[in-house]
């Protein structure tokens, strides 16, 4: 793709502020760039069609776009193969329709979780999912990242809870699929396609989704399992799937282990009180050796912390078949032994985790993650390195294989992105 | 078809080509029984080698192709298309692992719904999508529809359920969709291919997630004097934040067909309830005894309990006939299946009574109340002339209504061939032609089961733009395939 001509960018910027309004269409700073790539311009649209337009323009002059919400996440995925513009959808922040008589909300891309949570509140409602930073991430960004957290071992992923989309695409069409109704197979899924593409297809403007009651009660437990920080999680696989085997309805089944020390599991029980207790002494009966201790402080926010601090770490997302999780354990042990270095590790019950490496040498961090992403991925899992210090990230592609069906998404994105100019380079298989 | 095609296609599946016309009119039509068209052909193939063969002769020769399960959609999705074949999966009927530790079953698209529940059962687990013909529907049929059932409302649909597939592509290549664990990197090809109606390829290989069955189940039944009063009480139950398994609705005359059919003793009245609750046993108690005390309030007569395996089953056997028992009260119905927001239900019943009335057709109405899916009957005798036609004509206004509504043209039995012409109403220009561009990339010549789920074709213009290779690939550090 021949880089722009000057005039023609020129005239861009120019149709772009005449779009939204000139304060509405800044100069990028230091902090807009997407690793070491900076963009020019930062353009905050504030209707859908804006951002249509806006996608109009940018992709008639061949500017590539880089979509942002809360820029929580803006370091996941490849480095991009470029980008001129970062369209924010920061403006973009109300809840339309909180219909709670049909547990339904309506939200715009841009507003931010802990917002949506609030309103639906009011009704007694929530979205059933528990993602990184509430405070500041934004409902499209969390849908691209397709972020998750411990109540999907209960409520699903996103996949189960997104019911309608809208995105805008690079020639400016603005899209529906999906709806308002639960239940609905009209068409196909636009929105599961949409969730945890990384920007890549379009721009979601507007989504729509099944809401869950907020439970009565909540309860928390924490066990000690009887490994020790050497063992190789035979205690802790055996706990959760003792758990998972019992008829019991948990809301959290999270595993938390490290180098230097014993996994330990927390569990948690919502809804009536009486059910809360019961299933609480059925927990007490079960017979796996393991025993209760007191819960951290926060301990349902225990992934985010592993992105606390040190610039220099390296954190990943893992996927592992559920019962595998004690082999993972164990192969985390055996290699980063030899090497002293310090892990830790939060990782849910559905095999989806996030784990953390403190960075001492980084060929060596790079030797583990090749490693251990090898055997992920020979029995159907995945390593994805999330945070990582530049050198990591320019020698390491951070998603791993899309199997035998990149070439399916490859299509998929010359579709709805034939010219490449959204978040190019950023997604698996250089996508 | 060319004596030179069929020699081939013999060459693949032996005996399992069939091109009789007599034996071709078992194939001509699914549950959709007023829509036909001879296939040239049908293909029963015993194995994902000969699926791909199979697919990449019809790519080779321009053949459009046809994917069938058990045929019991209700869309016309497996309806046939002109000088095309039938791949009937009926043949891949295997399970092929069970994996208990981790929750999952792999199957072949031909295996029917409840041998999978069947097969699992002794150890706990469940298969959760359960579509009232799940003792006769396959897998496969099941992916293609994303077919969902009463106890979606909690557990949700087949695509909760479906981790992973694999597929012959339009083009013949065999693709991994998906993965056994969860969140794999890309696109999520399992949630868009779940539920495209075998617009997109043949699964030939589902990998799914199996439930573990709830320490307690309880079905309460409910009889109010209306179904305005029953679905009031549905209104009630949410807001309570009480979460059931399913909620289901039927009207008078819904009971009296499955009452002269199945005979499951039903109360005679204005709208029945059944409620059903599973969880931990002191959850569901203290829950049922709520469900109990709102469904009183709001005018229930009679409330019954049904707690052992047994008793559940009478209570269940009704409302999973109601269709089928249509012909007891009716010598010809149609089945629609619209989807409105719950909170429109007493508005659109009202309307479709008032629609009924003025068309001077019976409307028996079962629903899945929790989530709004509307099951309308419309009854009318084929034998009186232009009947027929009032009927479809009176089903269609309802799908209208629920657009109307918020709602949806279709809840679980797919758009197919029968509910294309609908879209339109439900989607604007730019969301199909957005659709569409999935189809472009799947099936960019339009031969597996074209003509179905749109109401126009697009063209699939060739957009791959010129590959731009990643930086990390220039640098040798990375390979992308």
């Amino acid at each position: 793709m021949p880089h722009p001509s000057i005039a023609a960018v020129e005239t861009a910027w120019s149709d772009l502020r005449a779009l939204v309004g000139e304060e509405h269409m800044r100069a990028s700073m230091m902090e807009d760039a997407v690793d070491d790539v900076l963009p020019q311009m930062v353009i905050e649209p504030g209707t859908a069609e804006e951002v249509a337009g806006a996608l109009k323009i940018a992709t008639g002059a061949g500017l590539k776009v880089i979509p942002r919400g809360g820029a929580t996440k803006m370091g996941w995925g490849n480095s991009p193969r470029g980008g001129e513009l970062i369209l924010s959808t920061r403006r973009l922040n109300r809840v339309v329709e909180h219909a709670w008589g049909d547990m339904t909300a309506t939200v715009e891309a841009g507003c931010t979780f802990q917002h949506l949570q609030e309103t639906l509140a009011a009704h007694g409602q929530r979205l059933a999912l528990d993602p990184l930073w509430p405070e500041h991430a934004t409902i499209g960004g969390i849908l691209a990242t397709n972020d998750s957290g411990p109540l999907r071992v209960r409520f699903g992923s996103l996949r189960d809870l997104i019911i309608g989309i809208t995105l805008a695409l690079p020639d400016g069409t603005l899209a529906k699929s999906g709806g308002k109704v639960v239940k609905n197979v009209a068409g196909y899924d636009l929105p599961k396609l949409a969730t945890g593409s990384l920007g890549t297809l379009g721009i979601i403007t507007q989504a729509i989704f099944r809401l869950h009651p907020v439970p009565r009660e909540s309860r928390t437990l924490s066990f000690a399992t009887s490994d020790d920080a050497t063992s190789h999680g035979e205690g802790m696989n055996a706990l959760v799937l003792a758990i998972q085997d019992c008829n019991m309805v948990p809301t959290g089944v999270q595993v938390r282990a490290g180098s230097g020390s014993a996994p330990e599991v927390d569990l948690r029980f919502e809804g009536t009180a009486a059910g809360c207790e019961a299933q609480t002494e059925q927990t007490m009966r079960l017979e796996s050796g393991a025993r209760r201790i007191e819960s951290p402080a926060d301990v349902w926010n225990a992934h985010a912390e592993l992105f606390r601090g040190s610039e220099d770490c390296v954190v990943c997302k893992f996927s592992v078949l559920p019962a595998d999780l004690g082999v993972f354990l164990e192969s985390i042990r055996t290699v980063t032994e030899p090497l002293h270095l310090p892990w830790k590790l939060v990782a849910q019950a559905v095999g989806a985790g996030y784990l953390r490496f403190e960075r001492c040498d980084s060929s060596a961090v790079i030797s583990v993650l090749h490693d251990l992403r090898k055997k992920l991925e020979t029995r159907g899992g995945s390593l994805v390195i999330l945070r990582c210090p530049h050198e990591i990230k320019s020698t390491m592609d951070v998603w791993g294989s899309a199997g035998d069906a990149l070439a399916l998404m490859r299509s998929i994105k010359a579709q709805f992105d034939p010219t490449g100019v959204l978040n190019p380079g950023r997604f698996v298989g250089g996508i | 078809m060319e004596a030179r095609i069929l020699g081939q296609f013999r060459a693949i599946v032996g005996k399992g080509l069939i091109t009789e016309t007599s034996q071709l009119h078992t194939y001509e039509c699914d549950g959709l029984t007023n829509l036909r068209v001879l296939p040239q052909a049908v293909l029963l193939p015993t194995s994902t080698s000969e699926v791909q063969a199979i697919v990449r002769i019809c790519q080779r020769e321009k053949i459009p192709f046809v994917a069938r399960g058990s045929g019991t959609g209700l869309s016309g999705g497996a309806l046939p298309v002109d000088n095309g074949v039938v791949i009937s999966l009926a043949r891949m009927n295997r399970i092929l692992e069970v994996d208990l530790p981790n929750a999952r079953v792999v199957v072949e698209p031909g295996v029917i719904n409840s041998d999978v529940t069947m097969r699992v059962a002794p150890h706990g687990y469940f298969y959760a999508p359960d579509p009232s013909s799940q003792s006769v529907c396959s897998i496969g049929g099941n992916v293609a529809e994303n077919s969902g059932g009463a106890h979606c409302l909690k557990y949700g649909f087949t695509t909760t359920h479906v981790l992973a597939l694999e597929v012959v592509l339009p083009d013949g290549a065999i693709v991994h969709l998906g993965s056994r664990a969860v969140d794999r990197p890309g696109y999520d090809l399992p949630g868009i291919f779940v539920g495209s109606e075998g617009t997109l390829g043949i699964a030939t290989k589902v990998v799914l997630r199996i439930v573990k069955k709830p320490a307690v189940i309880q079905t309460l039944l409910a009889a109010f004097n209306s179904t305005e009063e029953a679905g009031a009480a549905v209104s009630g139950i949410i807001a309570a934040g009480v979460l059931p398994a399913a909620i289901e609705m039927m009207d008078n005359l819904a009971i009296q067909a499955a009452e002269a059919s199945v005979h499951a003793g039903y109360p005679n009245c204005g709208g029945l309830l059944l409620v059903e609750l599973d969880g931990p046993a002191a959850e569901v108690e203290h829950l049922m005894e709520q469900v109990g005390r709102i469904c009183t309030q709001c005018g229930a007569w009679e409330i019954r309990v049904a707690q052992s395996e047994a008793e559940r089953a009478v209570v269940w056997k009704g409302r999973k006939a109601a269709f089928a028992a249509m012909g007891r009260i009716s010598p010809n119905y149609i089945v629609q299946d619209g989807v409105i927001p719950r909170t429109a239900l007493p508005r659109i019943l009202g309307d479709i009574e008032r629609m009924s009335a003025a068309e001077g057709l019976r409307v028996a109405n079962v629903f899945h109340a929790g989530d709004g899916n509307l099951h309308p009957l419309v009854l009318y005798d084929g034998r009186i002339a232009g009947q027929e036609e009032r009927a479809m004509e009176l089903s269609i206004n309802i799908l209208r209504l629920c657009v109307k509504y918020g709602g949806s043209i279709t809840g679980e039995h797919g758009v197919g061939e029968e509910k294309k012409m609908m879209m339109g109403e439900m989607f604007a220009e730019p969301d199909l032609e957005t659709m569409q561009l999935v189809r472009c990339a799947f099936d960019p010549e339009r031969l597996s089961n074209p003509g179905k789920v749109f109401p126009r074709t697009r063209l699939c213009a060739e957009r791959t733009g010129p590959y731009q290779p990643h930086p990390l690939e220039v640098a040798g550090v990375a390979q992308f395939f």
